[in-house]
């Protein structure tokens, strides 16, 4: 691909969708674009961008950015945060929303579903503790391709072995042919919309848990800091977010504190207070006291 | 070091299956049948059996069956590894008493996140 041409990729989809493409990359742009320009009846790529640079339609530029996407996920992926998920932040917030009784839960990069699906069958695995309580699951992507697939939720023989333990296999999926279709009582706990982290939040509403794995990877830090503070205001003061096993937020954004003993588990920042009993010597360490000794102790 | 007793009547797939484990850090033991696993599992019981299904002499549910009631038979965690993918043959086999249930092909991946998921080894 000739420079030029790489260039106006480049910040296309920099623009579009905060994914950064560098030239070591750039084989990457001929081999998922080709096929687009074939979709398009374009002779070449060279063709596509060209046509590109005259008119750029919006709908070809929606078929580039969700071409570029990398939408590699599992169910259950990396264990560890459904984990924490249903030891550590579930216990507490059913304690600290028992008058509400309703927890909101965004997936922010859900991908073909296996994600919100994973939370979905912890909350009915826990059904019996649960009564009376409102779980929603909002799920989104920028790619409506992957959106319809995972809508569909039909998953082939090696996506239900990774990750995923087989009584649920057993007890949530349905065997259909070659695929496995998961049933609807899980399907219907997740909802799904399109929605691009680069686009202002607040039309979602503010939620309890954010889950926003493995897809920060893919942007710079100013996007990635510009993401995170925007989280924030949508997220609850006492509420949760998870990164993916490559994603922190230290040095990008003060607005959210690792918790240190729970990888990949973070809490927002408590605004500093000016009370007398909060300055002195402890009073950043104060705070993350309260939080290790009273919302993390394993029980 | 952990043993694992990989049973299936292919060498291919011992030898893969062998790769992966050594991988993961078992040491691998191997046999061909139902009847071979049996007779390893008196002398000396494993801590997993990766196991096939379909094997002549003695198949692999048959093994489970006898093995679940041998002293100590229920110490191993038996995970499944066959081509046998429909949902009754996975329901039969965790019946009889197996942990996990693998479809072939399988990989690398694969095992791993089944292992894990019966606590055998720890995310890295
Ligand atoms: C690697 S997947 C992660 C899926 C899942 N969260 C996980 O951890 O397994 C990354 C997803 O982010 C989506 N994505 C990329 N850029 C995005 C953006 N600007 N807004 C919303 N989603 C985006 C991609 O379409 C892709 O499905």
């Amino acid at each position: 691909m000739k420079i030029s041409d790489f260039e106006l990729y480049k910040s296309l989809l920099y623009e579009k969708s905060g994914l950064v493409i560098t030239p070591d990359k750039s084989y990457l742009l001929d081999s998922r674009l080709t096929p687009i320009a074939k979709k398009w009846n374009f002779a070449s790529l060279e063709a596509m961008t060209l046509q590109l640079r005259a008119i750029p339609d919006n709908k070809l530029i929606k078929d580039i950015v969700e071409a570029m996407t990398t939408n590699e996920t599992s169910f259950f992926r990396d264990t560890k945060p459904f984990q924490i998920f249903q030891e550590t932040i579930l216990p507490v917030l059913l304690e600290k929303r028992k008058i509400k009784k309703t927890i909101r839960i965004w997936c922010a990069a859900c991908s073909s579903g296996q994600e919100p699906y994973s939370l979905a069958m912890i909350l009915k695995e826990k059904e019996a503790l649960l009564k009376g309580w409102r779980f929603e699951i909002m799920a989104t992507d920028i790619s409506d391709d992957i959106l319809d697939q995972a809508k569909r939720a039909s998953y082939t023989q090696f996506e239900v072995q990774r990750g995923l333990p087989i009584q649920y296999l057993m007890k949530y999926f349905m065997q259909i042919g070659e695929t496995w279709q998961l049933k609807d009582e899980i399907r219907n706990m997740v909802r799904y919309s399109n929605f691009n982290l680069l686009d202002p939040m607040s039309r979602l509403g503010s939620f309890d848990i954010i889950f926003c794995r493995n897809v920060l990877i893919y942007f710079d830090e100013k996007t990635k800091g510009d993401i995170l503070n925007r989280m924030s205001t949508q997220l609850e003061n006492d509420g949760f977010l998870l990164l993916g096993g490559a994603e922190t937020v230290l040095g990008i954004t003060d607005k959210f504190q690792p918790n240190p003993e729970k990888r990949g588990l973070y809490v927002k920042t408590q605004p500093k207070t000016d009370t007398p009993s909060a300055t002195g010597s402890g009073s950043s360490t104060s705070s993350t006291s309260s939080f290790t000794s009273g919302l993390f102790k394993r029980t | 070091m952990r043993t694992c007793l990989v049973v299936d009547d292919s060498r291919v797939v011992r030898k893969v299956a062998r790769r992966i484990l050594e991988d993961l850090h078992f040491n691998c033991e191997e046999a061909e049948d139902g009847q071979q696993a049996y007779e390893y599992c008196a002398t000396a019981m494993p801590e997993v059996i990766l196991l096939d299904w379909n094997m002549p002499v003695m198949s692999g549910i048959e093994f489970l069956e006898k093995l679940r009631q041998m002293p100590s038979g229920d110490s191993p965690r038996v995970v499944f590894c066959t081509t046998e993918n429909d949902m009754s043959h996975i329901q039969r086999a965790m019946m009889a008493g197996a942990n996990e249930y693998i479809m072939k092909p399988f990989d690398t991946d694969i095992i791993k996140s089944k292992f894990i998921q019966i606590g055998l080894i720890d995310e890295e």
